[in-house]
């Protein structure tokens, strides 16, 4: 028996190598979309909501236009874990299918958004690191293919500043005041950071660092040190269990969920609804929509949900990351029609659908038009923008629902943009590129 | 018939002496690494590169370094990704600081500098043993990977904590294309399994095989436990080094201290136990396992056809991949190195076994 099982994974080695090398053969008139996603491990309560909204715009673009201007979307999911190796894995396994190759990558997780830059370039193909990655990566000259749409880290950082400074009556009141913020201790949870030392600075309060260890389910320790400094506020930038534990642990050593603010991956359903009544109170940082249904989902409902092709349970089409996963797609969907508008309604490549990132452009009718009313505020995309937006709002849970508990927020430029600059400059330099912008013929 | 050595007389001291005495044996490793150097490329694409070939070769020079470590003397290690993490960002330093260094310095100073660090975390290894030992490495582990996230020099002052290589050059060329890169990689692990292999069947890999079978009965016989344990753990870790700046540098591109946690130390762990101790034929094999059946099993269900939710695809391939490492073990303990073995005695009597 010994023998023949070796040989049989040797040729199973084999066979591994030589099916990967050839990808199967598409019809002509279709656009490849890769999807990585995380339906299993530890995130998987956040993942699986995103990416069936993902799944399911692309099917409703499928069933109901027959497609991007005819042109019919073909997606393939990839479960990375959240594991960086399995991500780039993935993206390797995906980015050469379909007749013109993956029209854009949706990483979903702010490392391997990091490990897919440099490859990306070389591949010709875009990233679409919407709310996530590099907060320097909106700096289109240095980071080509990089698109954190709607809103960075920083971005979302500062728009919580404001909203406390705007709590406390100016920015000017935080002088002396003590915020923490509670980090998974990831390059996605210290992003934040290099904002708030800069606003710290500014404004004269007092910062409290307190990194979680994935996956977070441990936190005692960093909560009694929040007792025992008592900061007058607390941001979260965690991620997936670590929010919920998070919370109770603030329910635990009394800390008031009013002064807590999350980030977006910190203020989803799942991450409220296992501490119960405790999350009542608590925030978050909207960039841009929150929770709901709305105009789409009618279409949603007449084309997907009513055929029994969606890939969520009804109920759950309006929880926000599966919004967000709709919106997701929309932006790549939107993307593609810019650059066919361009280069023909046809199957694009990532060079062509990237030069429709960089030139993406929604106004207020169109997201209207697009069944996006009240979600998002208009979007334009430069070379020197790829973020397309800085607004964002802070939502509460009431302890049933999230509620919209701001005015749209936008972060403050005049602090951010230098730090770009600098932080884009520093990359540029160790990458040893020449920033400038990328032209597409 | 085809594996025998019968008729190859061994006239001189160099025959004797040579690496592979049996001339099937020797052709047959000359011929696969022509085969690796020059028959791979002519048919390689990207994705066998980067996802197959690249990963396994430098995870083999790590499950080697491991092996030489606890496979050849016997001092169970938890640290191997935290030794990887040395290497990394001692070459990112070095590249980073002066960048004009040739890239074979850069690895050879992550070699050394882990080497270093191994040293400093193998002296309890005179006082404990086994599982206390490792233990104390896992230990060692943990503060690596501490050191790495906390102390902003070595990151150099990343505000993310995540690092990046820019192009890397080898006398002038660059080492761009996965082509390339692979070529590289190969090199290195044939020089460095070659040094390897004659370390280990020569006086100091004796001495580590002789403190591993009984190390009383060994300090009798007049082997110095210090020399032979710290000896041990410097070229375990210099080999680990160079893989994790491998890793780091062909591999990732950019990486944070994650890339390197408990888990490496773990899966390198696993490497040479399913590959088989004390062998560095199994060090390659171990890798490649480990590497390749999940990626195997994972796509396996689109090859067939079978229709199949992501998250159902991800399930089975960890239930079937534990027990696929539960059937080897149990089918031969010794890894898959001594089925290879159990394979050529067979072929040495083949056809007329007895």
């Amino acid at each position: 028996m010994t023998g023949k099982t070796m040989s049989g994974i040797r040729v199973g080695i084999a066979l591994a190598g030589a099916v990967a090398v050839a990808a199967p053969a598409l019809a002509q008139n279709e656009q490849f979309i890769p999807n990585l996603v995380y339906r299993t491990g530890a995130y998987a309560p956040n993942g699986v909501p995103f990416a069936n909204g993902i799944a399911d715009y692309y099917r409703l673009i499928n069933e109901r236009d027959g497609g991007i201007n005819g042109v019919k979307i073909v997606f393939e999911e990839c479960d990375t874990g959240y594991a960086t190796d399995r991500g780039v894995e993935c993206y390797e396994r995906l980015k050469g299918k379909g007749p013109t190759g993956a029209a854009y990558v949706i990483p979903l997780s702010t490392g391997i958004t990091f490990a897919l830059t440099e490859k990306t370039t070389v591949d010709k193909i875009p990233i679409i690191s919407m709310g996530y990655g590099r907060s320097e990566s909106r700096d289109g000259s240095v980071f080509q293919w990089n698109f954190p749409l709607l809103g960075t880290y920083w971005t979302a950082a500062d728009i919580i500043l404001q909203h406390i400074a705007k709590k406390e009556g100016g920015f000017d009141k935080l002088k002396g005041k003590k915020i923490a913020l509670v980090y998974h201790d990831s390059p996605y949870g210290k992003e934040p950071i290099a904002l708030l030392q800069k606003r710290a600075q500014m404004h004269g309060f007092e910062t409290l660092f307190l990194p979680v260890t994935h996956p977070g389910v441990e936190q005692k320790a960093t909560w009694l040190q929040i007792r025992q400094n008592r900061p007058d506020y607390v941001l979260l930038w965690g991620w997936g269990v670590m929010n919920s534990t998070a919370i109770k642990e603030a329910v635990a050593v009394g800390y008031p969920r009013e002064k807590m603010y999350g980030v977006w991956w910190s203020g989803a359903e799942p991450d409220v609804r296992p501490a119960e009544d405790g999350a009542k109170g608590y925030n978050s940082a909207a960039l841009q929509h929150t929770a709901g249904q709305f105009k789409l989902h009618e279409d949603l409902k007449k084309y997907l949900y009513d055929k029994g092709l969606g890939a969520a349970k009804w109920e759950e089409t309006g929880e926000i990351l599966y919004v967000r996963g709709l919106i997701n797609a929309m932006l790549g969907v939107e993307a593609i029609r810019t650059a066919q508008e361009r280069f023909g309604k046809k199957p694009l490549t990532g060079e062509q659908v990237r030069w429709g990132l960089e030139n993406l452009d929604i106004s207020a009718d169109r997201i209207k038009q697009l069944g996006f009313e009240g979600e998002l505020r208009p979007i334009k995309v430069s070379c020197a923008d790829h973020e397309g937006t800085r607004t964002g709002r802070i939502q509460t849970w009431d302890g049933k629902k999230w509620n919209i508990a701001s005015d749209w927020l936008t972060s403050d430029d005049s602090v951010i943009a230098p730090m770009v600059k600098e932080a884009a400059a520093k990359y540029a330099a160790e990458k040893k590129l020449t920033p400038g912008c990328l032209v597409t013929n | 018939m085809f594996y025998r050595e019968v008729g190859q007389f061994k006239t001189s001291y160099d025959a004797d002496e040579a690496i592979f005495p049996i001339a099937q044996d020797r052709w047959s490793v000359i011929v696969l690494i022509a085969f690796a150097s020059l028959g791979v490329p002519l048919f390689a694409g990207q994705y066998l590169y980067t996802e197959v070939l690249i990963p396994v070769l430098i995870l083999s020079i790590a499950a080697i370094g491991l092996n030489i470590l606890t496979g050849y003397c016997g001092q169970l290690s938890l640290g191997s990704g935290g030794f990887m993490a040395v290497g990394a960002y001692a070459a990112y330093n070095l590249a980073l600081r002066l960048p004009e260094t040739n890239i074979i310095l850069v690895f050879l100073f992550a070699g050394v500098m882990a080497m270093l660090v191994g040293l400093l975390f193998g002296l309890p290894s005179l006082r404990i043993k086994g599982f206390y030992l490792a233990v104390a490495t896992l230990a060692s582990q943990f503060f690596l990977e501490w050191a790495f996230a906390r102390v902003k020099w070595f990151t150099n002052y990343a505000p993310s904590g995540s690092v990046a290589v820019g192009r890397i050059e080898l006398f002038g060329i660059p080492i761009d294309t996965p082509g390339k890169t692979y070529i590289f990689v190969l090199a290195i692990t044939v020089v460095l399994t070659l040094a390897a292999k004659n370390l280990v069947r020569g006086r100091i890999g004796r001495m580590w095989m002789a403190i591993r079978d009984m190390d009383i009965a060994a300090e009798i016989i007049g082997i110095r436990p210090l020399h032979a344990k710290l000896s041990a753990f410097a070229v375990s870790s210099f080999y680990i080094g160079v893989a994790g700046a491998l890793w780091a540098f062909l591999r990732l591109g950019s990486w944070e201290p994650l890339a390197f946690d408990v888990n490496r130390s773990f899966q390198v762990l696993f490497m040479i136990i399913i590959g088989g101790l004390g062998t560095l034929l199994g060090s390659f094999l171990g890798a490649a396992f480990i590497v390749l059946v999940p990626i195997f099993l994972n796509q396996l269900p689109s090859w067939l056809g079978i229709a199949m939710s992501t998250a159902m695809i991800s399930h089975i391939e960890f239930m079937l991949f534990g027990a696929m490492i539960v059937l080897f073990l149990i089918a031969e303990p010794h890894g898959l190195a001594r089925l290879w073995a159990i394979g050529k005695e067979k072929l040495r009597l083949w056809p007329f076994p007895y």
